[in-house]
């Protein structure tokens, strides 16, 4: 993946996206584009879909038995899924956060400085600076900076998911994909981290996934609300998969809703 | 909802009294189940306990013993434990003279075997007292009296004394009694000798002594025809030497095995999945062959065909055949290998998703992220899994006894082509022998045998304990 040439006013581009688990698919036709530095927020009932097109970013899905992705997902510009691209490259730009906090069974130190490690980082100095940075970038430093040797289990667990934000932007990331970052935290943990994102989307692109409409409204600049489509497959059976229904700039989704479906969906009447 | 009420129902559940009827015959039954556990549990501590109280029964206990010369013939007064360093070195040179000029060989000769008899004292004795206008003499032209000078000045009473006690006085044992019947039947044992001796059948001079077969020397000593000399020591170290071979191949074998089932067995291919899957329960079905079986295998490959290799021929080593070491060592880790391979397996699958998704999301390689994540993580359970198939090396006998392994084995064994002996072995062996002595030693060397045992999965298992305290920081 060679560094965009063109730096196109999008981060990511997504042209007729369907996405596939085995012969089921699970995303059909998704087009839209994700601006860079905004936060962008992929909301929508349970098994719409908006995490399979999040994971479908960094090529998260390659590592479920019989994901397949169709259509174009351009990242400045490079298809990620032209047979010349790696994974590896990919997800060392494209960084994500998970919906459960998980550290490595190490100690904090250890955990932000895998990836630049990884990446083969060796000296001390540079380690230290590393892991300071990142972990002043997402407000962790003062709290942990007496016993960086403890264990990143030992956290709370906001604490360990503002570890796995630190560990993220330790290796110095374009994008970072963020899949319910707070749906396993309490409020003011989930205030922490909402926070801590606008702060990061000064010099990140963030993509978040999340169940909660508040939250989308309080920190994303664009919203994408994704919802299910359903036919009768011939056995009695249902085939469901996810579709975008509406994609706008989030004050606009939540004040004047194109559709009916998404007017219903942010007053809460299913999902 | 309407506020009608609802129709009255027939209802099929039991009434107050019938519930309360059906209650205590559930509770009944649980209690009767509770009480099968139970007892499945004390079956099981009771056939433990009846395997140790059978074990200690014969390692210790009564003998009859008749000492093959009477120590006040030997010595006088017959004190052998205060006997003079010169006391004891002429009864040596009297009761074994030439045993004498080899203890002298192999305790302080300062010259190459082959000329210990033909070299003047002076060489041969280099740097030792030696006694005054012999020092051009050999060995040989020494009078006896001579001899046991040198020995007296120069070897150290604590060997002389061994030797007197093991090669002159020695011990012919009579009669055998077990642990249980020397404590609680002494009396009657005593009264029985004492009848048998006036009967005139046991020698005059027999006594009554209390023995612990399972002694530092029974450790330390080597074959030997006699119970009371013999040892295990060189069994001990043939399964030493099994058991380290065996877990150095098999270990890195068995989990890089697991690991490319589990990690790189082409899960998006049909075809190779399918295989993958194939040979998994193929190995599966392994673990459960009889061990005799991977006993005629080993012959045929490793000792018969892989004979070159196994018998270190082609390292230049010519004095053994192929019923070595390495050739028990491949056969174990064969029959180990599956235990091996499915416990990995199964603790790399039990690694958490969640922290390859994290490694993976950090830009790791499949490599990096199985090397630095998987592995760690897993490394518990890969240990759990080696401690049993080590377990399983130490205790096999049968693919041994199928491999050949040796029954006289006078020489240490000191690498993996040496031949051997191993304790299984050793006491199948003792265990054979209808002397009641040799069941007590064989019994002495299970306990060596379990002790190791223990040894080693403590050692394995304080390992274990060192990984999982360190995933959990």
């Amino acid at each position: 993946m060679a560094t965009a040439v063109q730096q196109s006013a999008h981060a990511f581009e997504l042209k007729n996206v369907n996405i596939y688990y085995g012969s089921k698919m699970a995303v059909n036709d998704v087009t839209l584009s994700i601006p860079r530095q905004k936060i962008t927020a992929f909301i929508g009932p349970s098994g719409c879909g908006k995490s399979t097109v999040l994971r479908s970013l960094n090529r998260m899905n390659d590592l479920i038995l019989g994901a397949r992705v169709e259509g174009g997902v351009f990242f400045n510009t490079q298809d990620l899924y032209q047979e010349t691209v790696d994974p590896v490259e990919v997800r060392r730009r494209i960084g994500m956060v998970f919906q459960k906090p998980n550290p490595f069974p190490k100690s904090i130190y250890d955990n932000i400085a895998y990836g630049p490690r990884l990446l083969g980082v060796r000296s001390k100095n540079a380690l230290d600076e590393i892991v300071e940075n990142s972990l002043k970038g997402s407000y962790l430093w003062d709290e942990v900076k007496t016993d960086l040797k403890k264990s990143g289990l030992a956290l709370s667990g906001g604490q360990q998911q503002r570890l796995c934000i630190a560990r993220t932007i330790a290796v110095q990331p374009e994008v970072i994909l963020m899949d319910e970052p707070c749906s396993a935290l309490d409020p003011i943990a989930t205030q922490a981290i909402e926070e801590l994102m606008r702060d990061l989307v000064k010099q990140f692109t963030i993509v978040i996934v999340t169940h909660n409409m508040q939250q989308a409204q309080r920190v994303s600049d664009f919203t994408a609300f994704y919802s299910i489509r359903k036919n009768e497959a011939g056995d009695g059976k249902e085939n469901r998969w996810g579709i975008l229904a509406e994609y706008a700039p989030t004050e606009r989704l939540f004040s004047a809703p194109a559709s009916e479906e998404t007017e219903r969906y942010i007053r809460g009447e299913f999902g | 909802m309407s506020a009608v009420n609802p129709p009255v129902q027939q209802t099929y559940l039991p009434d107050e009294t019938a519930f309360r009827r059906g209650l205590s015959s559930r509770h009944l039954r649980g209690r009767l189940w509770r009480g099968f556990f139970l007892l499945s549990i004390v079956l099981a501590l009771f056939a433990l306990l009846a395997l140790f109280y059978n074990v200690v029964n014969s390692s210790a206990g009564l003998i009859a013993v008749q000492f093959v010369i009477p120590p006040e013939e030997v010595i006088e007064g017959g004190d052998i434990s205060s006997a003079s360093a010169e006391q004891l070195a002429a009864a040596i040179v009297e009761y074994r003279p030439n045993p004498a000029l080899v203890l002298i060989r192999n305790n302080i000769s300062a010259v190459p075997a082959d000329q210990f008899t033909t070299a003047p004292l002076s060489q041969v004795l280099a740097g030792r007292t030696i006694p005054e206008g012999a020092e051009s003499l050999t060995i040989r032209e020494l009078s006896p009296e001579q001899v046991a000078a040198v020995m007296a000045a120069n070897i150290s009473p604590d060997v002389l004394r061994g030797f007197v006690d093991d090669e002159i006085i020695g011990l012919n044992v009579l009669e055998t009694y077990t642990l249980t019947n020397s404590l609680l039947n002494r009396a009657a044992i005593e009264a029985q000798i004492a009848a048998d001796i006036e009967a005139g059948e046991l020698p005059e001079n027999t006594r009554l002594e209390f023995r612990w077969w399972l002694t530092g020397a029974f450790i330390s000593s080597g074959q030997s025809s006699d119970p009371v000399l013999a040892g295990i020591r060189t069994a001990l170290i043939g399964t030493v030497w099994i058991v380290i071979v065996t877990v150095a191949l098999a270990f890195p074998i068995g989990v890089g095995a697991a690991i490319y089932l589990e990690e790189y067995s082409a899960p998006q291919n049909p075809f190779a999945f399918r295989i993958a899957r194939l040979i998994e329960t193929n190995i599966r079905n392994l673990a459960g062959v009889p061990s005799i079986i991977y006993g005629l295998l080993g012959l045929a490959i490793f000792v018969r065909t892989f004979e070159a290799l196994t018998s270190g021929a082609i390292f230049g080593i010519n004095d053994s055949n192929g019923r070595t070491i390495l050739s028990a060592s491949l056969t174990m880790s064969l029959l180990i290998l599956p235990v091996i391979i499915i416990n990995a397996q199964e603790a790399i699958r039990a690694v958490p998703s969640s922290i390859r998704e994290a490694s993976y999301g950090l830009g790791a390689t499949k490599w990096q992220t199985i090397w630095k994540q998987v592995l760690p993580a897993a490394m518990p359970g890969i240990l759990t899994g080696t401690i049993l198939g080590m377990s399983r090396a130490i205790g096999e006998t049968a693919p041994l006894v199928v491999i050949g392994a040796s029954t006289a084995i006078f020489v240490d064994p000191n690498g993996p082509f040496s031949s051997f002996t191993a304790l299984p072995i050793q006491i199948y062996q003792w265990t054979a022998r209808p002397q009641a002595e040799f069941r007590a030693i064989a019994a002495s060397a299970i306990i060596v045998l379990i002790t190791l045992l223990l040894l080693l999965n403590a050692s394995a298992i304080l390992l274990r304990q060192y990984f999982r305290r360190r995933l959990q920081g």
